[in-house]
């Protein structure tokens, strides 16, 4: 590659010259008797550099490429990552479709039966457990104030496999769900049922029968006012209610705290937690499989049917 | 490259070297004799190996692979013969390499460069390539003229018919690698009826190109310009190495029989053995001139002490102008000394150190070998939650419990825990009534068991160290345990 050369360069006033070394021409440039020699590019280089030109006008051609104000150019075969996405969901799906259909075919209660079945419908709900429940229960089902502990035995709603389905299908205090769990705790001290004083007692009472406090003059008045207003939904001693999802009060799980603090503010002015009822966004195999994960945490209970 | 290759001295451009050599292509002539015998040998050695391996067959029973050699990449399992490595014990295959490594500075320390003169791959299949060459193209002359020839049709077919024997042995060289990765019979069906898994294709495809172009045209260049071996051996070598020698004090100054005779009658000065007949070059498969001294291109094959000994015999000289002989060994012939006793150069401290590692590891490998656990449990404790208050008082926490059974059959097993006195267990498909103080159960062949496990300690529980103790119920029995932590609301035992 012989170059002609620019003689006028400014800071040079040289002229290429042949380099008797090695055949080469200089640039022309010259800087304290140290010139630049125009050796041309390996062949091989140039050849892979015009390649991948063509390979990249191609790719324009065929793929989403030219970034736009509305999204990039489509490219002609059609390809989108999203797509891409969607074809392997699809075929994940249909890989999982056999043991799908098996567990849809199948009554909550009996997955225990099938041990292959009840495996894969443990890990397929710790998947959808991840994705839709961790936001409240947490990554560990541990649960926080208010959401309750998913790993314990203290169930407030019932804790073999089907009342957890039905739990997850119709939610709790789920507006928009007819089937949905409800139960309303009066609030004593707000709607004026009870005097303050007589909250006060009644919380030395729950304090009293959950091994946190001696019996006092107050968790003496405090009892029989339980009796009267709390026995109903919570049992004589404070056992709890399934039936209504009234929680279990002579134990250490507390799912809003066992301080005085937070019972005073329990028995004034009430609570009311929400679950969303997930048959509207789930389909009724993942439910299934959550109900299998639930209750796989340890805290499960033998269903009443197989018992 | 060489020092001495005349080529570098070229003159191109006034009196300035050409930077690039040219490869002269190398034509090596037939030879027979000891080295070349042993050469076969080693090659029919290497290549039965390696083309008989994949298809040798191993019973392990029903539930792994019978092929002897197997390399399971998708189920991560190496098998040889009786020896059977999971993943965690790559180690094995570490050791190997390292005595591998070991075991060439041995050899080289010993015997010089053995492995690039006869075992080596590269010397192996160019080897092969050179014969090829020969019985298509005929002897050295012969192909030294068709590669000078024009490009005719007679060429062009002789070409096309030689790449196509390349072609076929490097495809039975790419052919016989996938064979070491699955079940060989398998495969075989499967690579024939178009079913096997692309990388099988794209593996041979590629193996094939590269023995075709090392093996048919890259060749002594391999070696001499990509290997980083040479190199590194050439730094090892000693005064006491093994090298291929010319031994210049008895062929210097080289002349014909003619020159010999002339000298002989004239009074002049004798000439040396060396009759400069050139065999020496004209079979060395690297193109060398070995007369030039030691260097990088020589891979110590033998096959010019072959021709000159050739050489000699007919002239009626002694063999061995050409020789193995160890540069020590060249001083003393030289100064007219005996040589040293073989048994004291190989018994020197630097192959005795390299012979006490190698074999150090090798016996360290076999110890591990042989008393290895078959049956293993690992204990990874739940950190979220790191512990459950349940109701009653009792704490549970939950552990993730792996029980490996590398035995090609199933175990049976239990699992107990110690530390937590009343402590029960039970597992995730399990409801908390069932928990009992252990738990039996059969892990299946060649699996790895991995269990949703809770341990339930009773209310007033301390926290602290929990022992979980595998133990296999059949007959051969085994045990394996491991220490973890029972957490509490008072603390997590630490």
């Amino acid at each position: 590659m012989v170059h002609d050369h620019d003689q006028a360069g400014p800071d040079t006033g040289k002229t290429s010259r042949l380099d008797e070394a090695t055949g080469t021409h200089t640039v022309g440039h010259e800087w304290d008797g140290i010139e630049e020699l125009d050796t041309p590019l390996p062949r091989w280089w140039l050849i892979l550099f015009y390649l991948c030109i063509v390979f990249a006008i191609v790719y324009v051609i065929l793929y989403p490429a030219l970034p736009g104000l509305r999204g990039a150019t489509p490219g002609v075969l059609g390809w989108t990552s999203r797509g891409a996405l969607a074809a392997d969901i699809k075929t994940a799906d249909a890989g999982h479709a056999a043991v799908r259909a098996a567990i849809a075919a199948m009554p909550v209660e009996d997955l225990v039966k099938n041990p292959v079945l009840q495996r894969a419908a443990i890990e397929g709900g710790r998947a959808a457990f991840k994705q839709n429940c961790v936001q409240c229960h947490g990554a560990g089902a541990a649960g926080s104030k208010g959401y309750p502990n998913l790993n314990d035995d203290d169930w407030l709603w019932g804790g073999d496999i089907g009342a957890i389905a039905q739990t997850l299908q119709h939610g709790i205090r789920y507006p928009g769900d007819d089937a949905t769990r409800i139960s309303q705790m009066p609030a004593f001290g707000h709607d004026g049922i009870l005097t303050p004083a007589q909250v006060q007692d009644v919380v030395s009472h729950v304090r009293v029968i959950s091994h946190q406090e001696a019996v006092s003059a107050a968790s003496q008045r405090g009892a029989a006012i339980f009796a009267q207003n709390c026995a109903v939904c919570h049992g004589a001693n404070g056992e709890g209610g399934r039936q209504v999802g009234a929680p279990r009060l002579n134990d250490a799980i507390w799912l809003y705290g066992g301080d005085r603090a937070a019972l005073t503010e329990t028995v004034t002015n009430a609570r009311a937690g929400v679950m969303p009822a997930w048959q509207q966004r789930l389909d009724p195999v993942t439910i299934k499989m959550l109900a299998a994960y639930v209750h796989s945490l340890g805290g499960g209970e033998t269903s009443p049917a197989a018992r | 490259m060489i020092a001495t290759d005349p080529r570098l001295a070229e003159p191109t451009h006034g009196d300035t070297p050409q930077l690039y050599a040219k490869r002269v292509p190398v034509f090596p002539r037939k030879i027979d004799g000891p080295f070349r015998r042993f050469k076969w040998a080693v090659m029919v050695a290497c290549l039965a190996v390696y083309w008989v391996t994949p298809w040798l067959r191993w019973n392990r029973g029903a539930f792994a692979p019978d092929q002897a050699v197997l390399v399971d990449l998708a189920h991560r399992r190496f098998y040889m013969f009786a020896i059977e490595i999971w993943p965690h014990e790559f180690y094995f295959v570490a050791g190997l390499l390292i005595m591998a490594g070991i075991g060439l500075f041995l050899v080289t320390s010993v015997v010089g460069r053995a492995w690039c003169g006869y075992a080596c791959p590269q010397t192996v299949w160019t080897d092969l390539y050179q014969h090829i060459d020969r019985l298509i193209d005929g002897d050295r002359n012969a192909q030294l003229r068709l590669h000078n020839a024009p490009w005719t049709g007679s060429k062009l077919a002789r070409r096309l018919l030689k790449w196509s024997v390349w072609l076929v042995v490097a495809f039975m060289t790419g052919g016989a690698w996938i064979f070491y990765f699955a079940d060989a019979p398998t495969l075989q069906r499967q690579f024939w009826t178009g079913v096997a898994d692309p990388v099988a294709y794209i593996t041979v495809g590629l193996l094939t190109l590269t023995t075709f172009v090392l093996g048919g045209f890259m060749r002594e260049q391999v070696c001499i310009y990509m290997c980083p071996w040479p190199r590194i051996q050439s730094a090892m070598l000693d005064e006491k190495s093994l090298l291929v020698t010319y031994k210049h004090w008895r062929g210097e100054p080289r002349g014909s029989l003619k020159t010999a005779h002339r000298h002989l009658e004239t009074g002049l000065a004798a000439v040396g053995d060396c009759i400069d007949c050139h065999q020496c070059q004209a079979v060395c498969p690297t193109g060398i001139d070995i007369r030039d001294g030691a260097q990088i291109g020589c891979i110590t094959c033998g096959l010019c002490i072959d021709a000159c000994d050739k050489a000699m015999a007919q002239i009626g000289r002694p063999r061995g102008l050409i020789d193995y002989c160890t540069l020590e060994d060249s001083a003393r012939e030289a100064r007219g000394q005996a040589d040293t006793p073989v048994l004291k150069t190989i018994l020197r401290p630097r192959t005795l150190i390299y012979f006490g590692v190698w074999a150090a590891i090798g016996m360290g490998l076999l110890f591990m070998l042989g008393t290895r656990t078959r049956l293993t449990l690992s204990v990874a404790k739940d950190r979220n939650p790191d512990y459950v208050q349940l109701s009653g008082g009792a704490v549970r926490d939950g552990f993730t419990v792996k029980l490996r059974n590398m035995e090609d059959r199933p175990r049976r097993v239990t699992v107990a825990t110690a530390g937590i006195s009343g402590a029960r267990i039970f597992t995730d498909d399990m409801d908390d009534h069932a928990a009992r103080g252990a738990l039996a159960m059969v892990v299946p062949a060649d699996t790895t068991l991995r269990l949703r496990l809770y341990l339930l300690g009773p209310k007033g529980a301390k926290p602290g160290a929990v022992l979980f103790q595998l133990k296999a119920t059949d007959r051969e029995g085994g045990q394996d345990q491991v220490r973890s932590t029972f957490s509490t609301p008072e603390g997590n035992g630490q």
